[in-house]
């Protein structure tokens, strides 16, 4: 079933080769969930409805527009505003060095539980998403930093930058303290170079392997020499003592490059806008990036002066996005998975903790990402251990809310999940669709249900004489639930 | 849906189907005697100080390197005139009289990465230190004939926390606990069906997981009698001899991950340093008694390694800072015991003041893809390694 219409799908888009075949002229109700979907989480019926009917680009100008305006809901944990932590090796004894990794795991904890609630909550979760890309894209763990404030001030880069310029955001990061402490950047000095920043930021961050050599390397690490982390302020200070102020040449042009004159050089090479927006559309379209399609980008992200929202925009309205067959390619992160089912069944929780526990099971803790390369992704999401691992969370939210205390004639559900409360108003979800939590759904109700949950068609068939909220519980352990 | 049909099912379907070849696994014939082999990876995670666990005792360099961390050559088990082990691995002496330790001396790789996470992924995919490779070098072994050699019941399976580590991108399991994990497969679901790539991925992980849970059921015969030690390494040491006592008749488990830690020892290094290598040592034992119980000790490889060592000097702190080389151990049945390689030159530091490795781990593990597995080590691991004497010919 599903092999014919991914066919049909793929046939389709190569017959209908001509651009803007793809893009509808107005947004049904599944098109809208698959823009929502993927630029932000599984979104709720009630989210989709304001969006129906709209064009494309109306739609997502809008959403662009939205999210570069964002800002966060709540207040971050109490410890962002206090002084910057005392490092390990200036504490006197080892005593006082295990209290101090103890608070900076909690506080840890409390940023990435923080975090996750505001993806919950958002009203523009693509903000959220592109602030997660670039955690991602410019992978710093708190592990070496050892400074959850740290994290957090780079954490506002990120969200400050969401969608704004590319240009503007990486000169930043390169000043960042947990970034001058994750890539060494603090020990780079005049008379004993450290390249690690150097290539990271040529091979992961701008250019992508192939598109510099050996030399140009050590050339920028030169031009990045003379930056240190004042660890008591958390501040990146500039010595010129520590900097090499002689002619570096790179990529063939020789001048006496600083950091900043290096950074735009290296932007300045044709790989640079190619290789973001192909990560962009790995993120948000396919894991095939279109040559097509992303040259048009990187030429708009360029002319626009590096605006990211300005690449994306041609992203979000290419055919290849809107093709069927580019809908469930892509497999739900861990946080997509968390934060995606609580708001698609718009499900309040009053705890956060199981989580923040259960992103960190399935490979994605917080500002711990595994190396500088980033989470890889995709298909390395899903390994045996963490396949389960998802099924039995969504089977736990739904269980308890079958089998919860608090069963409301009106349809609403609240049951325990660990320390959390969790309420579902099941009533409410299902009636628009034409669905009942304890009556079996109809041909129809169970074709509008499908559409509402899963980016693909099921896999498996839901047992005859189930119900409607065991049906939600058995597609949610459907293979489709795990792809967007 | 019962497992068995459906895969029976997909096999009748294959001819036509050009399914990828593990469909066909179970029709082909194979020599017993490679299918049949157990690879156990033991982690030292955070760092182990090979210096103080296999010891250069009758250095002096040593000595002045390590003030107060130095082991005395009268405490070291002595292995021959020059080194010998730290005196809490004195339960794995008599496996090394009997012949069954090599003691792999200064493994390590070129500009090494003194990061644990960037370092332990370099020796998981076993890729050079500035390559970046996705999958574990035993998935690659699989890819490079191995998974054709029999229908595996999983083709890894990695215990309590250890992770997949060279395991990823195998058909593998990562199990906490072997009994939660057999109760919580029912939540895997066989089903046929194609579409894009990646729900193709999914259920394939689905059937892996019904297929390693469908076989990790069994138990042996006969319960073990081998007394296991009380800690989670001990208790990984249980299950994996539990499992491979359980596999006969099965289609078996070629590799396991465990791992014991933490052996980031830069403060205070002496006491928790001598716990987690006694914990070890009596671990090795204990598996060495369980596999030799099962049967299947002869057939076993056990191999440890860590991310880096330590530095060659001590800190102020009475610890050791990150390194490069150490030295790691082989036992089994199937090994030729004794000192390979030679230990690095303590006289002889690199920039960072750390150790220079006289051996590639890709020697060893490109040891194990020709000898152990009988697969072209070129397609596991990139470049051309020697091998390394460890294994009985």
């Amino acid at each position: 079933m599903i092999s014919v219409r991914f066919l049909a799908g793929v046939g389709l888009a190569m017959l209908l080769g001509a651009a803007g075949a793809q893009v509808p002229e107005r947004l049904s109700e599944n098109d809208v969930r698959h823009l929502l979907g993927r630029t932000g989480f599984a979104p709720s019926p009630a989210e989709v409805a304001p969006w129906v009917g709209l064009r494309p680009a109306d739609a997502v100008d809008r959403l662009l527009a939205e999210a570069e305006a964002a800002t966060p809901r709540r207040p971050a944990p109490a410890f962002t505003t206090e002084p910057a932590r005392t490092p390990y090796g200036q504490l006197p004894d080892e005593a006082a060095r295990r209290e101090a990794r103890a608070r900076d795991r909690a506080d840890l904890r409390a940023l990435s539980t923080w975090w996750l609630v505001e993806m919950r909550e958002s009203p523009t979760p693509l903000a959220e998403r592109m602030t997660l890309f670039w955690h991602n894209h410019f992978a710093t763990s708190e592990q070496k930093v050892r400074q959850p404030q740290g994290m957090y001030v780079q954490h506002l880069l990120f969200r400050r930058y969401a969608l704004g310029s590319f240009r503007e955001l990486l000169h930043a990061v390169a000043r960042d303290p947990a970034m001058l402490v994750w890539l060494d950047g603090n020990s780079n000095r005049a008379k004993a170079p450290n390249e690690n920043f150097a290539r990271e930021v040529m091979e992961l961050f701008v250019l992508g392997e192939g598109h510099y050599a050996e030399a140009d390397v050590r050339e920028a690490a030169r031009a990045f020499s003379g930056w240190s982390v004042r660890r008591a302020e958390w501040q990146a200070v500039f010595q010129p003592k520590q900097f090499d102020a002689g002619p570096k040449t790179l990529f063939g042009t020789t001048a006496a490059y600083d950091m900043g004159g290096a950074l735009d050089r290296i932007l300045d090479q044709p790989a640079a806008a190619r290789f973001v927006v192909d990560k962009l559309w790995r993120e948000f379209v396919s894991p095939t990036p279109d040559l097509r399609d992303t040259g048009r980008a990187a030429a708009e992200f360029r002319a626009s002066g590096w605006r990211t929202s300005a690449a994306l925009r041609v992203l979000l309205l290419s055919d290849t996005f809107w093709s069927p067959a580019t809908r469930g390619v892509l497999v739900k992160s861990p946080v997509e998975l968390a934060v995606g089912t609580l708001r698609q069944f718009d499900l309040a929780l009053d705890d956060f903790t199981p989580v923040e526990n259960l992103t960190g099971r399935l490979g994605q803790d917080l500002f711990l990402p595994p190396n500088v390369k980033g989470w890889p992704g995709y298909t390395t999401w899903i390994d045996g251990a963490t396949l389960l691992e998802r099924k039995r969370f969504t089977e736990r939210v739904f269980r308890a809310l079958e089998n919860g205390s608090g069963a409301m004639a009106d349809g609403a559900r609240q049951g325990r999940l660990g320390p959390a409360r969790v309420a579902f108003d099941a009533g409410g979800w299902l009636r628009p669709l034409g669905a009942w939590p304890d009556r079996e759904p109809d041909a129809a109700a169970v074709s509008r249900l499908q559409s509402a949950v899963l980016a693909v068609a099921p896999v498996n068939p839901v047992p005859a004489g189930t119900v409607g909220l065991p049906y939600l519980r058995a597609m949610t352990l459907d293979p489709a639930f795990q792809l967007k | 849906m019962n497992p068995m049909l459906h895969r029976r099912h997909l096999l009748s379907l294959a001819g036509c189907a050009g399914l990828p070849g593990w469909a066909f696994a179970g029709t082909v014939a194979r020599p017993a005697s490679v299918s049949d082999r157990v690879l156990v990876l033991v982690e030292l995670k955070g760092g182990n100080d090979g210096l103080n666990t296999v010891v250069p005792y009758a250095d002096p360099l040593y000595a002045t390197l390590r003030p107060t961390l130095a082991l005395k050559p009268d405490d070291v088990q002595r292995l021959d005139e020059k080194v010998g082990l730290h005196p809490a691995l004195a339960p794995l002496v008599p496996m090394w009289d009997r012949g069954e330790v090599a003691v792999l001396q200064g493994l390590g790789y070129p500009s090494p990465n003194l990061s644990h996470f960037r370092s332990i992924e370099i020796w998981d995919s076993a890729s050079a230190s500035d390559e970046y490779l996705d999958d574990g070098w035993v998935a690659r072994a699989m890819g490079a004939g191995l998974r054709g050699r029999a229908r595996f019941t999983t083709e890894g399976v990695a215990l309590g926390s250890a992770g997949l580590g060279a395991l990823r991108g195998a058909r593998a399991v990562s199990i906490g606990n072997v009994d939660a994990f057999i109760a919580q497969s029912r939540l895997a679901r066989a089903a046929e069906g194609a579409g894009s790539p990646a729900l193709a991925h999914v259920l394939r992980v689905e059937a892996d997981v019904l297929q390693a849970a469908e076989g990790l059921r069994a138990q042996p015969a006969t319960p073990l009698a081998t007394e296991f030690p009380s800690g989670a390494f001990g208790q990984a040491v249980r299950a994996t001899c539990r499992i491979v006592a359980s596999q006969s008749g099965q289609g078996g488990v070629p590799v396991f991950h465990l791992s014991l830690g933490s052996f980031d020892t830069h403060q205070s290094q002496a006491g928790t340093h001598a716990s987690l290598l006694k914990q070890l040592a009596e671990g090795l034992v204990a598996l060495r008694a369980g596999l030799v119980e099962a049967g299947a000790w002869d057939r076993t490889l056990v191999l440890t390694y860590s991310e880096f060592g330590r530095r060659a000097r001590e800190n102020q702190s009475r610890g050791t800072d990150h390194g490069t080389a150490a030295s790691h151990f082989a036992l089994g049945g199937a090994v030729k015991g004794g000192l390979v390689g030679s230990m690095p030159e303590l006289g002889r530091l690199d920039a960072t003041q750390n150790l220079v490795h006289t051996s590639d781990f890709r020697q060893v593990y490109a040891t194990i893809a020709r000898q152990w597995w009988g697969v072209p080590p070129e397609k596991v691991i990139r470049g051309r390694f020697d091998p390394l004497p460890f294994l009985r010919a």
